[in-house]
């Protein structure tokens, strides 16, 4: 995605926003996210400690008025009902990534060692592949894709970026 | 009482006041139809989706009521697309309601089956797909409190004809449930307080006023506060018609075809105070360069709004009418002799570049409107169609009528006249109806000639007739060497097209028949068409070239 409107000045901000679990709503976001011209660097989903509430986490490069256009904007749509931005709260950040490697017997122990560093997780293990399991911090998950990029990664996949305040004081609760 | 989808959804229309709709029946509404006689609600027959579309938000525009249409699945409901977009933009609020294949073929690209609530995603303020009747109800209540509450605007609800022919018991919801949507109606006290202390320091004021005052209601407090701190009052187009135009506050149109007069004012204001605009750019031209020596207020209902394109240093979000009842008993007298004697100096200037157009012999457009608007004394509800036709209006018509302008503003979609007419002559039967259309937008959607007949309306219309795409033309004259691509249109002899439609036909070639024509068309107690053959390359003056400051513009020669 590009980001045509105030390269300076921008920043990468976390947004927790909760929204109405209704059909569209999802597309919705997503969408308005492309129409406006936002440039999103993940974007993830999933159920709330509420039933019928749905937490995403955003990632958004934007400089201060943009952000707040952004978060304006998502207030707009019929079915969120709360958006926060914790990018300066103290909050536990998180990312899983699931990467599978070439492995062959030569190389299968240092992978593992390596793995162990990270304290991630090997899950499968092939004749010529291992995959493995890390959350993290996106730093985390990207030192050890760059460390693991030598033997060759097969596949990768990242879930994007899902955060919360720390100490009770949740996403979900704070202005 | 059980009831089948097509019933509740009447009921759940006639629950919300609705009484007419406009609309085109289809494969996948049919069961809705077979309903509609059992219930109080006047269907009008369009030619096009798209005509149904404007027509609801001309009803909308001109009541201050919800429009609704309606379409069948497919193409019915694609040919809603560009109306939508066009309530939307102008927050007029419509509910557009089309039908959709059985819930067992989505998705299997079946016949007349298009993803209408996917495709309509980002151009409505909500909208929804219905499978169940169970949900119907419901979903209609909030499409109707959505469409006309906060920022008004177009929501579609798409229902599947099982969902049309499924029973349930009916109970209507007397509420709705949206966490999600609470308007910000009631402005902030302390704001509002800090708005009189910056207008009462205020020495070279000016009121900037959008749509948002009419929609609110707010011409008595406007006038009010406009009277009370004397206050200068510029509209956007949209605006046009929150202040009888005779005041003499009232400077009338702002921006890219604004007044001279206006726009100085604008730039040399030492305060702006928005009100229900959101500061577009045909008005501002680049952000950066509008008002720099003016400090901004900034009252909308729609916290989006702030700030979106210009800097605010005071925002106020709340209800215009709200806003302002709070707002003027803060505001002291006050009396800008200076100020205002500055301002009427250059508005008398700006006569002498008239003179030309009134003295002169040729059939301008001009002198059409302005006859128009001394003929219906500035109190016709005018439908003003895109182009310069619609600048033409916007300049000379001395709109006295509260809301007396409906235009299309945000989208700028020619062809909006004549079908939104229909909708406003629907809803205000006792108004005098005037559609102000060129050529190109006429022929857009000119079959909607054909409802206007068969309903008997007794619409006005003035086709300033040029042969051109005018206003493309006129950017090509100045800014493309004159190279007239695709703007030449040839048209037919639309008195006579008027006629072979059942209604009357009028030509005018020359200066001196204009206000015959103008009096024998009040005088039929019916439609007329009255086609005046304009110069064909006049020109709207003054204009602004893109992106230059709006007191930087191309004023009129000063002969013909």
């Amino acid at each position: 995605m590009t980001l045509a409107k105030e390269y300076s000045n921008h920043s990468r901000r976390t947004l927790v926003v909760l929204m109405e679990d209704r059909p569209g709503v999802l597309s919705n976001v997503s969408n308005m996210f492309r129409r406006r011209n936002y440039n999103i660097e993940s974007l993830t989903v999933g159920h709330s400690e509420t039933s019928g509430i749905s937490r995403m986490t955003v990632v958004v490069h934007a400089s201060d008025t943009v952000l707040e256009q952004v978060v304006k904007q998502l207030y707009k749509l019929i079915h969120v009902t709360k958006v926060t931005d914790i990018t300066d709260d103290a909050a536990v950040i998180r990312e899983l990534a699931l990467i599978r490697v070439h492995a062959i017997s030569t190389s299968r122990a240092e992978i593992k060692q390596l793995v162990d560093i990270f304290r991630a997780q090997i899950i499968d293990v092939a004749h010529d592949s291992m995959t493995i399991e890390i959350t993290g911090t996106e730093d985390k998950v990207d030192s050890l894709v760059e460390i693991l990029r030598p033997f060759g990664i097969k596949e990768l996949t990242r879930t994007g970026r899902v955060a919360m305040v720390r100490g009770g004081l949740s996403g979900g609760g704070r202005g | 009482m059980k009831m089948n989808g097509a019933q509740i959804i009447w009921e759940c229309l006639v629950r919300e006041g609705v009484d007419v709709v406009f609309g085109i029946t289809g494969g996948k509404v049919i069961p809705l139809y077979h309903e509609l006689p059992a219930y109080p609600i006047h269907h009008i027959t369009m030619r096009h989706e798209q005509a149904a579309a404007h027509a609801a938000d001309g009803y909308a525009r001109a009541t201050g009521k919800v429009g609704v249409c309606v379409a069948t699945s497919g193409p019915g409901a694609t040919n809603l697309v560009t109306g939508i977009a066009n309530a939307q933009m102008d927050s007029s609020p419509i509910v557009a309601i089309t039908g959709q294949v059985a819930s067992g073929d989505l998705g299997t690209d079946a016949f007349q089956e298009v993803d209408i609530t996917g495709i309509t995603m980002p151009i409505t303020k909500h909208n929804c797909l219905v499978t169940n009747v169970t949900e119907l109800a419901q979903a209609i209540r909030e499409a109707f409190h959505i469409a006309r509450s906060g920022h008004p605007g177009a929501v579609l609800v798409d229902v599947t004809v099982d969902a049309q022919m499924g029973q349930c018991e009916f109970i209507y919801p007397e509420t709705v449930n949206l966490p999600g949507y609470r308007p910000h109606t009631r402005g902030n006290l302390r704001q509002v307080a800090q708005a009189a202390e910056m207008i009462n320091q205020a020495k070279r004021p000016v009121l900037m006023v959008g749509r948002g005052v009419i929609v609110a209601g707010a011409q008595d407090e406007l006038v009010e506060l406009a009277e009370r701190a004397q206050i200068p009052v510029a509209t956007t187009l949209l605006g046009k018609s929150a202040i009888p135009e005779s005041h003499p506050l009232s400077l009338g149109m702002g921006g890219m075809h604004g007044e001279a007069y206006t726009n100085l004012a604008v730039q040399q204001a030492d305060l702006i105070i928005g009100i229900g605009t959101r500061f577009d750019d045909r008005f501002t031209s680049a952000a950066s360069t509008f008002a720099p020596q003016a400090k901004i207020i900034h009252i909308d209902i729609d916290p989006a709004e702030i700030a979106k394109r210009v800097r605010v240093d005071l925002p106020i979000v709340g209800d215009a009418l709200n806003v302002l009842r709070e707002l003027v008993p803060l505001v002291q007298n006050a009396q800008h002799t200076e100020w205002i004697g500055l301002i009427d100096g250059w508005r008398a200037e700006a006569r002498e570049y008239s003179r030309h157009w009134e003295e002169g012999e040729a059939l301008v457009p001009q002198y059409v409107v302005r006859q128009i608007s001394e003929l219906t004394e500035g109190d016709a509800l005018m439908v003003s169609d895109v182009g310069q036709n619609q600048m033409w209006e916007a300049q000379y018509y001395i709109h006295n009528r509260f809301g007396g302008l409906i235009s299309s503003g945000g989208l700028g979609t020619m062809g909006f006249a004549l079908p939104a007419s229909i909708g406003a002559q629907v809803g205000r039967p006792e108004c005098v109806v005037w559609v102000v259309a060129g050529d190109g937008g006429l022929q857009m959607t000119i079959q909607e000639l054909a409802t206007i007949v068969q309903e008997r309306l007794p619409v006005k219309i003035a086709l300033l007739n040029n042969g051109y795409l005018g206003m493309v033309r006129q950017w090509q004259e100045f800014f493309y060497e004159r190279n007239y691509c695709g703007t030449p249109i040839f048209g037919p002899d639309f008195a006579k097209v008027a006629e072979a439609y059942g209604m009357a036909g009028i030509t005018v070639c020359d200066k001196a028949q204009v206000n015959e024509a103008l009096e024998q068309a009040m005088q039929i107690d019916g439609p007329v068409l009255i086609d005046f053959r304009i110069e064909q390359e006049h020109n709207v003056f003054p204009m602004v070239p893109a992106g230059r400051p709006i007191d930087e513009m191309i004023r009129r020669p000063r002969q013909a």
